[in-house]
């Protein structure tokens, strides 16, 4: 093979890493042979959108991203189904579980995250799964079309997700939640009373401030115990309790970690010739389970990678939106709020709409929206513009239009 | 095919129940109880034209708040319906017994300008003929008494000399303390179409306020409040200076001009004293001198400003000089004019309904007037001295010396001076009657014995306008209830006293007639057989043989009236109503008004109408589309005076003088000069938490007339200081309980109530929903809230239709309710309106028009200045062709004319 351009190798076949290729090969095509490592035996998909596959609103095709047609046209090797397991930074070379030894002039580490699999007594049973990717989705839908019951334990996004999607493929689903309100992190009390309020009255049971205490079963999973006592039956349970980024790869060839794999500004480790981006990265101490991030993330370390490096990473604010059809639920910033911080509320409790806009100094910080999703856009705008919003401020709730309107008709008068 | 089978329903024609200009209506009662109204082209006061008030009747007459039924106050307060019997044996057990044990001047009648010629004419029976008492006074000495004095002293008799139709004929108008445009507003589109005719007249107006009346004058004199007797002191004496006294008609028909002239002359030679004295530039004054000086044809109007005055009597004979000095009067388009505020204050006068008058023109002081009267009644006994006046009778209450007290159509604690007092004449009162057509007022509150009374459209009689001109108001819609008309109230009551004989009236036809014979009985110039003659302008003989057919057809007709019609003008002859045939000067020695404004009060109250309201709004309040153009109660003021009072535009403040306080709105832009405030009159307990501006007026009459100076107190304003404004629109009544401030309005389909508190409520949202009455937690409520700036609006919606909406904000920046308010008559919401239920204004700003200027066809002002820009509008006409605003009554165009000029300027900034 001659190797007369510099040999790029990427670890992971996920949004993060495929997405950096992608930006990369628009700025500078054909400038790397681009040889990709993957653990799952597909083309990069959506991961996203698993949630949609599992409540059979989306099918496979659907939620891919990259097929390996495309991988061909582009010149890029895929080795689908075949992880790294070693790195060998003295001599720039990689190894896969299959045997392949490739050399590398850069890598770029995007080996995500792995779900988090509560220490509990029994969690190894068969039908005790985290959800990540593909292959638990297929689990689910084996259980739910065998068995009636499940519970999801972890009431965070992807945990009501998860809940969702097994209980409109027919399952009995209780959902086990650590604290009184679901969300805890994109939603107050109000809007996740709405939610949980939604939840049950389609079917979902919820256990709020539950602890469990362990799994029981023998060949499978058969019931859950709650650490008040009480047992719930169930042959499957989800774990959705967290992510953490998976860097044990990086951690065996010796690369500095903390929670992640730290990087600089330009996602660089403190291996020039080697790149990370994605949920296994921690940039100025912070981790990432959010796809806006990861997509900037991805932008900078392309250009680096091109040569024309010029940009910097800073950390971007962060908008959720639940995945649940027939929920609408955004969430951006800091929702919480705290000292020096002004609510603007508005429940239309009939049409199922809950909107909370967290003020500070004549800025949105922060905002929820329930049932009318309509204006997140426009308020995760505001948050990044930090724009003073007092002129506007007495409309500003009832959304873009309305301000506009109002900026148009003193345009009028004026 | 049902239109074919209804009935059909012929229009009445009657007379408005509003001002004085006594239009002709053409009325029809709707199945609902409503009626469709329009102007009588037939009637010569309006040739088919309505104000706003007048068109919106038809919106007043349904039975929303009126009494039907005679009701008694138990022990606890509370009212019980009793039978008739039992009602008007209380009232003439309650009247007999304080006369049996104090004598008949310890009963008394208060009656009102609103009574019919007939009701006013049997109750004036009983007290002066049958009872014995002159304690029989209206709530017409309130706003035109000074033009009753001024006419006597005057002419020697109450009567105005000229007719409308002068108005078209007029070289000058002069318009002094009426605010035309707004309170007579017929009469002043008379006066628009003259100046819009071949020969305009030249129109001056003379009012401290720069007023809507001002909007097409030629000359706007803002005189200081109470100083129009040096202004016209100082035209007589620049008359006579000028040559432009007519020597021989004053030498042929008058007496007293050396008198009147010295008086002038003392007061007021200089005019640049005259004009520093009532605050006006030299150079204006001198061209509405000169003006009058030329045009022998001039026409001077004047209604409350000049009465309602300590010197309000002088103030009209000082107006009435000047026309005596030129010969200026009996002849076509000429003559001092008296506008009445009331549809029948004229009738009342002309049967003798005040304390100092007898009956059919005739004096109480005047003993061949008495034995006339009497032998004319037959009646046991007639009334020999002048009762008390207005204020003086309240005040005699007050003291224990009248026990007994029957209000009849009226509402004193409301509209008499230091009202407060009022109240407490009358909860310290024996025994209070009270004959009215709505259950709740602030006076009923104070009755023992609730009479309920037929109402307009349902009673039937005549009225008397400002021209002397006699209509019949005629019934049209069926008698509600238990309700019965006033003459048949008191003739119950006066035969239960023993009286059968002198009021067995089976109709107001035959009250009518009695009245007439009258004021024909012994009224020649001269004595006839030895029958002694009393001659008085006022005579009806023509009328006194009326059989009950012809009554019911009468036209429309001027007094005096002869066989052969009425009488257009009077004094055409240079004949008057003093003995020896001669009018009067009156020399009237200026003086300024009694209470002067001073460190403590350094303001100046003026009080009056505004242009959709109607005294204590128990009609105009019902009608939605009166309440739009001024919902609330205001204290108008200039900003150099609200900033030095520390109160602002939007906010609310305390008005008070050494007699009472109100709280109201504060307001800019009435067109007031620094140092005086106006508060409109109409507001009371049963539309505000505390707005009666009675209870702040002084108690201060002219000694002449007894008419109160309602347009000079000296008050202090103050912020009224709250924590949070707001307001809530709701299909269902709402009960104020203990906030702070309010209002309410009759709205389209909803009550809006504007309010503000002292105390924010620790939970909004509780709070709201407990004071909606909204106890249902799975309602379908919408809420915002902006806690930090207080902001919190909510909206309760039943089957998709708007039930309530309330915005409470800390500051009175509240969204426009005009938007919100149309929401009520619209069903159901689309879902566009229902999200901007808690904005209060459409995603299309468009949508919005803005506050109501023309009420007639509910045109906002935003739909008026959008289209004045993007069409170029240039007169109001042109807005009436694009909007149809201005059209009908014509009573907004001086608001057109002033957003056209607004609107116009702002496009050259």
């Amino acid at each position: 093979m001659n190797h007369a351009r510099p040999r790029l190798v990427v670890i992971g076949n996920g949004m993060a890493g495929m997405r950096a290729v992608e930006e990369l090969l628009q700025l500078a095509p054909g400038l790397y042979d681009i040889s990709v490592f993957g653990a799952e035996p597909y083309g990069n998909y959506n991961r996203i959108l698993l949630s949609m596959l599992l409540s059979g609103e989306k099918i496979i095709d659907e939620i891919m991203l990259h097929t390996p047609a495309w991988y061909a046209e582009h010149g890029v090797a895929l080795h689908a189904g075949d992880p790294v397991v070693a790195i060998d930074r003295r001599r720039r070379r990689v190894h896969s579980r299959k045997g392949i030894e490739l050399a590398y002039d850069r890598l770029l580490i995007a080996t995500g995250s792995q779900p988090v699999m509560l220490p509990l007594p029994g969690n190894d049973l068969p039908g005790v799964i985290g959800f990540r990717g593909i292959d638990d989705v297929q689990q689910m839908l084996q259980a739910a079309s065998a068995y009636r019951r499940a519970v999801v334990i972890g009431g965070g996004l992807l945990g009501i997700e998860a809940a969702n999607g097994l209980s409109r493929r027919g399952m009995q689903v209780t959902l086990i939640h650590r604290s009184d309100v679901l969300l805890e992190q994109q939603l107050n009390a109000d809007a996740a009373g709405l939610l949980s309020q939604h939840l049950q009255a389609r079917g979902l049971s919820l256990r709020l401030k539950a602890n469990t205490q362990a799994l029981h079963g023998g060949e499978r999973v058969e019931w859950v115990e709650l650490a008040d006592g009480s047992r719930i039956e169930a042959e499957l349970v989800v774990m959705a309790v967290g992510v953490r980024p998976d860097i044990a790869l990086a951690k065996s060839c010796g690369l500095y970690c903390e929670r992640g794999i730290v990087v600089d500004d330009t996602l660089q480790t403190y291996d020039p010739h080697i790149y990370a981006v994605g949920e296994c990265v921690q940039h100025r101490r912070l981790t990432f389970g959010l796809v806006a991030p990861v997509w900037e993330q991805a932008r900078v370390c392309a250009s680096h990678l091109a040569r024309v490096g010029h940009r910097r990473y800073r950390s971007v604010r962060t908008a959720t939106k639940l995945k649940v059809t027939g929920i609408d639920l955004y969430s951006a910033g800091d929702v919480i709020g705290g000292a020096g911080t002004e609510d603007l509320v508005l429940r239309d409790p009939r049409r199922g709409i809950y909107k909370r806009l967290v003020l500070k100094d004549n800025q949105v910080i922060g905002a929820v929206l329930y049932g009318d999703v309509r204006d997140g856009g426009w308020y995760f705008e505001l948050i990044e513009q930090g724009a003073d919003i007092a002129g506007i401020r007495d409309r500003l709730l009832f959304g873009r239009q309305y301000c506009q309107a109002h900026a148009a008709q003193l345009e009028a008068t004026a | 095919m049902k239109a074919l089978a209804r009935p059909h329903v012929a229009t009445t024609a009657t007379t408005c129940p509003y001002c004085g200009v006594g239009c002709g209506i053409r009325a029809r009662a709707n199945p609902d109880g409503t009626a469709q109204i329009e102007g009588d082209p037939q009637h010569p006061a309006n040739h088919g034209r309505l104000c706003v008030k007048g068109s919106a009747l038809g919106e007043t007459t349904d039975l929303r708040g009126r009494l039907l039924h005679p009701m008694q106050r138990g022990v606890d307060g509370s009212l019980q319906r009793i039978g008739w019997d039992a009602a008007l044996d209380h009232v003439a057990e309650g009247f007999g017994r304080v006369i049996a044990r104090h004598g008949p001047d310890a009963v008394a009648f208060y009656v009102s300008g609103q009574l019919l010629t007939e009701d006013y004419y049997v109750v004036n029976k009983l007290a002066k003929g049958y009872l014995g008492t002159a304690n029989i006074d209206t709530n017409s000495r309130l706003c035109m008494s000074s033009a009753v004095a001024g006419h006597k002293r005057a002419f020697g008799e109450d009567a105005v000399p000229g007719c409308y139709a002068d108005l078209e004929q007029a070289e000058l108008i002069v318009l002094v303390g009426a605010n035309t445009a707004w309170c007579h507003p017929i009469v002043y589109q008379r006066i628009v179409k003259a100046k819009e005719g071949a020969a305009p007249p030249r129109m001056v107006v003379i009012d401290p306020r720069r007023t809507a009346t001002c909007e097409i004058a030629d000359l706007h004199l803002p005189l200081q409040p109470g100083t129009d007797v040096w202004l016209f002191n100082g035209l007589l004496a620049y008359l006579f200076q000028h040559g432009a006294v007519d020597a021989s008609f004053v030498d042929a028909h008058t007496a007293g001009f050396a008198q009147a002239l010295a008086a002038a002359q003392a007061d007021a030679a200089d005019p640049a004293e005259v004009a520093r004295i009532c605050g006006v530039q030299l150079a204006d004054l001198l061209r509405f001198y000169d003006w009058f000086a030329q045009c022998a044809r001039t026409v001077t109007l004047f209604s409350q400003g000049v009465n309602q005055s300590s010197s309000g009597t002088d103030k009209v004979n000082s107006i009435i000089n000047c026309h005596l000095a030129g010969g200026r009067i009996g002849r076509p388009g000429m003559g001092p004019f008296s506008l009445t505020g009331q549809p029948n204050a004229m009738g009342g006068r002309e049967v003798g309904g005040l304390a100092n008058m007898l009956a059919a023109h005739m004096e109480l002081d005047n003993p061949l007037h008495r034995q006339l009267v009497q032998s004319f009644w037959q009646s046991p006994r007639i009334a020999e001295h002048p009762g008390l006046k207005a204020m003086e009778l309240f005040e005699a209450i007050g003291a224990g010396k009248v026990k007994a007290v029957w209000i009849m159509a009226t509402n004193p604690v409301v509209s008499l001076p230091d009202a407060d007092r009022v109240k407490q004449a009358l909860a310290r009162c024996e025994f209070v009657a009270s004959s009215d057509v709505v259950t709740h007022t602030d006076t009923n509150a104070f009755a023992q014995i609730l009479l309920p009374a037929l109402a307009w459209g349902e009673k039937d009689g005549t009225v008397t306008n400002s021209e002397r001109r006699i209509s019949r108001q005629r019934a049209f819609l069926p008698i509600p209830g238990e309700a019965r008309a006033d003459w048949q109230i008191v003739c119950e009551v006066a035969r239960r006293l023993g009286f059968a004989q002198g009021f067995c009236f089976e109709s107001a036809h035959a009250i009518f007639a009695e009245h007439a014979q009258l004021t024909a009985w012994r009224n020649q110039p001269f004595s006839q057989d030895g029958a002694p003659a009393a001659p008085r302008l006022l005579n009806l003989r023509g009328l006194a043989q009326l059989d009950r057919a012809a009554y019911d057809a009468m036209p429309p007709l001027q007094w005096p009236i002869a066989a052969d019609g009425g009488t257009e003008r009077l004094f055409a002859d240079g004949c008057f109503a003093h003995p020896d045939g001669r009018a009067r000067f009156v020399a009237t020695a200026a003086r300024p008004p009694v209470h002067a404004a001073d460190e403590a009060y350094p303001l100046v109250l003026n009080t009056g109408r505004v242009r959709d309201q109607w005294h204590t709004m128990t009609r105009t309040g019902k009608a939605p589309r009166l309440t739009g153009h001024v919902a609330e109660p205001f204290v108008d003021m200039h900003p150099h005076d609200a900033l030095r009072c520390g109160v602002r535009e939007g906010e609310l403040a305390r008005v008070h003088s050494r007699w009472g306080a109100l709280v109201a709105r504060v307001k800019h832009g009435g067109g007031i000069l620094a140092g005086q405030v106006f508060v409109p009159i109409h507001w009371n307990d049963q539309f505000a938490s505390d707005a009666r501006v009675g209870s702040v007026v002084n108690p201060v009459a002219d000694p002449v007339s007894g008419e109160p100076e309602f347009k000079h107190t000296p008050v202090c304003v103050e912020p009224f200081p709250v924590r949070w404004y707001g307001f809530a629109l709701s299909r269902r009544e709402l009960a104020p309980g203990d906030l702070s401030y309010w209002t309410s309005i009759q709205g389209d389909h909803f009550r809006r109530y504007e309010i503000a508190h002292r105390e924010r409520p620790a939970e909004c949202s509780a709070w709201a929903r407990a004071w909606l009455g909204v106890d249902d937690q799975d309602a379908d409520w919408l809420e915002y809230e902006d806690h930090s700036t207080g902001v919190y609006r909510a909206a309760h919606v039943i089957d998709e239709r708007i039930e309530a909406c309330l915005f409470l904000s800390a500051r009175p920046d509240l969204p426009a309710r005009h938007w919100l308010a149309g929401l009520f008559a619209r069903e159901p919401l689309d879902e566009s309106d229902r999200m901007a239920l808690l904005i209060g204004e459409p995603a299309d700003p468009g949508a919005a028009t803005g506050p109501i200027v023309c009420s007639c066809f509910g045109v906002g002002r935003n739909t008026l200045c959008a289209a004045i820009r993007t069409h170029g509008l240039e007169t109001p006409a042109q807005i009436t062709a694009r909007l149809r605003a201005g059209g009908n009554c014509g009573s907004c165009v001086p608001e057109l004319r002033q957003l056209i000029t607004q609107v116009r300027a702002e496009a050259q900034v």
